[in-house]
């Protein structure tokens, strides 16, 4: 392996645990407020990315200048938060807190499956594919390696700031003070006079719009095709559990750790490439069962 | 017999060995008996069914592996693993012996998903829950990335074929091979379908349940809970196992697609669907997912899933004990003497 193709694995690890850590990161705060693991994550991420081209596309249409399309990709996010995260825990999550673990898994499965045919109902079967982004960013070059600055330095300045702001608004602003106290404990919190169900709307609806800006973020990089969002999630839920649920520095280093587990072994072993986040989640969780940055939950007798 | 999932609730907390056999007075098992005799007459009376038929008993066989974990209050979100691991060790055996008679090819697959779920179950006793039900999709997910990425052995994406095995000595032509497998699987349906309400009573299948209610309490009774639950995750193996290698015999070819991922939460939500932890539920709710599916894909195109999606929803939500639930409480209704179960 020579400095160039170790250059290339390098950036590629980064490029894709940014995206991968913007949609864990959704996906922990979620589990981590609310205790569900909400498998229709990957439906928003991949609705994030079917609106974002769609939008993109419009704009272009319409004789705008490519760089309106990283506004759009914020609009897309926010839409997908909106418009598909609030009312799926208004009228729905909403109803089910009180019952098993199972059944609250099933629910957001049977939501997965109704929005993989919305996707196919209003974007068709046929593969999307818009990199304006991409390309008004252009390249750079690294060492002699030519990498596009989209993905080498916006995306884990994306992610970098995702996680200070998260951490920064979970400990320092009221809302997310919040927050906090409902995860510690729903009833103390609810005793003195915070509104639990605000908080796990307002919740959810940040989670879905991080699912939607990690879809929104990778448009531009990968060809958009039904199915995407069925990979995406089961990647995130392992990054998730490999950290720890609901544990946000860590999954971003997980993140990173599969991210580049994952590019590497594209170049060294291109067959375990698929394999390498699962291995890597198998591994910790037989050492570490809570993840690596859990903590053991207090037994109950 | 009908009483199994409202026994289920009390039988965990007060064991009651011997109380949940057939009960053949109650009007249910009644219904049981005549869907039985109307699925043997499938096959003479609507030969256009008997593929649906063949396809909902063989799900239905891995779906009670998912169910029987699910008595332990344990979902896993693997278990196509142990389908797609038998179907492969049917089809692999079919390709070095060909001519294979298939009881053996059923027995392969059976111990080729049994052997599996040992060496996962070992991992994945101590996990419970969410860690529980990843771990095992993990697993699945690293079974199936190696189908679709070492090609040259397990022929990729497109899988490979399971050539059709000989029934006693004898080669068969498609249909009637078509009809020893309908009717091997009504057997096993039956069979195993009792073996495992039999389980469930038997002081290991006590054990497990009560893996669900207080699993402390076993360990303070000196009683390993992991050990419980291996015995359990053995079983739902193995009855995976059955499912696939029939399901792989009666497709006649074996693709990766029998173990991703979607497949494993199919069979969750058809447990859920039929009555989650019931045994009967397991074969209704397979019986069900695979009419809708059916039609639904030829009258309704593209929104099959969105139609089952609907409809898993409004069972979790408006009738949380499935089919099965709305089936004891409309009987329940009309003979209220039979309701002495709770």
């Amino acid at each position: 392996m020579n400095l160039a193709i170790f250059l290339l694995a390098l950036f590629d690890g980064v490029a894709y645990a940014a995206l991968v850590f913007i949609v864990a990161l959704g996906l922990t705060l979620i589990f981590g407020v609310m205790r569900i693991l909400n498998v229709a994550h990957g439906s928003l991420y991949a609705i994030g990315a079917y609106t974002t081209v769609s939008l993109t596309g419009w704009i272009l249409a319409l004789g705008f200048a490519p760089v309106l399309a990283f506004p759009l990709m914020i609009v897309s996010a926010i839409l997908v938060g909106i418009v598909i995260g609030g009312p799926l825990e208004y009228f729905l999550l909403r109803r089910i807190y009180d019952k098993s673990e199972v059944l609250q898994l099933l629910v957001t499965f049977a939501v997965f499956m109704i929005l993989e045919d919305v996707q196919r109902l209003v974007w068709g079967t046929q593969p999307y594919f818009d990199s304006s982004a991409l390309q008004v960013l252009g390249n750079i070059s690294v060492f002699g390696v030519t990498y596009t600055i989209y993905q080498l330095i916006l995306l884990p300045l994306i992610a970098v700031v995702l996680l200070l702001g998260m951490r920064f608004f979970l400990r320092h602003t009221l809302t997310g003070k919040l927050i906090t106290a409902t995860t510690e404990d729903r009833e103390a919190a609810q005793s003195i006079g915070v509104d639990a169900d605000k908080v796990f709307l307002f919740t959810f609806i940040i989670g879905a719009v991080l699912a939607g800006l990690g879809g929104a973020l990778a448009s531009p990089t990968t060809s958009i095709l039904p199915g995407m969002g069925a990979d995406m999630i089961v990647l995130s839920f392992a990054v998730v559990a490999t950290a720890g649920l609901g544990q946000i520095e860590g999954a971003a280093l997980t993140a990173l750790m599969i991210g580049l587990g994952r590019s590497f072994a594209v170049y060294l072993y291109p067959e375990f490439s698929v394999l390498v986040p699962y291995l890597i989640m198998v591994v910790v969780l037989l050492v570490r069962p809570e993840g690596l940055f859990g903590s053991p939950a207090a037994r109950k007798i | 017999m009908s009483m199994s999932t409202n026994k289920s609730k009390s039988a965990a907390t007060t064991p009651e060995p011997g109380k949940g056999h057939f009960v053949m007075k109650s009007p249910l098992s009644l219904l049981w008996v005549v869907g039985i005799v109307a699925v043997m007459a499938v096959p003479i009376a609507a030969p256009s069914l008997k593929l649906l038929f063949t396809f909902a008993m063989a799900k239905g066989l891995g779906v009670l592996g998912v169910t029987v974990l699910l008595r332990a209050g344990q979902v896993s979100f693997g278990h196509a693993l142990y389908f797609g691991i038998a179907a492969y060790a049917g089809a692999f055996l079919m390709a070095a012996m060909p001519s294979t008679d298939f009881l053996i090819v059923l027995v392969a697959g059976v111990i080729g998903a049994t052997l599996a779920g040992l060496f996962v179950g070992l991992f994945v006793v101590r996990y419970r829950g969410i860690f529980f039900g990843m771990l095992n999709l993990a697993f699945s997910m690293i079974f199936w990335s190696i189908l679709e990425k070492f090609y040259h052995y397990t022929g990729g994406a497109d899988g490979i074929r399971l050539e059709r095995p000989t029934v006693f000595g004898s080669a068969m032509n498609h249909t009637d091979f078509g009809l020893v497998l309908y009717y091997m699987l009504v057997a096993l349906m039956i069979g195993l379908g009792w073996y495992t309400i039999r389980w469930f009573n038997s002081p290991v299948g006590q054990l497990f349940q009560t893996i669900k209610t207080n699993e402390t309490r076993l360990e303070y009774l000196g009683i390993s809970p992991k050990r419980a639950l291996l015995s359990g995750y053995l079983l739902s193996a193995a009855l995976c196992g059955v499912g696939g290698v029939m399901m792989g015999m009666a497709q006649g070819v074996v693709t990766p697609e029998y173990v991703w991922w979607v497949r494993s939460a199919e069979m969750v939500f058809i447990a859920v669907l039929g009555g989650a932890g019931s045994v009967q539920g397991a074969f209704l709710g397979a019986l069900i997912y695979e009419a809708v599916r059916t039609y639904a894909s030829v009258y309704a195109g593209d929104v099959w899933q969105m139609i089952l999606g609907g409809f898993l929803l409004v069972i979790i939500l408006f009738a949380p004990g499935g089919l099965i639930g709305i089936l004891q409480s409309l009987f329940k209704r009309s003979n209220d003497k039979t309701g002495g179960g709770t």
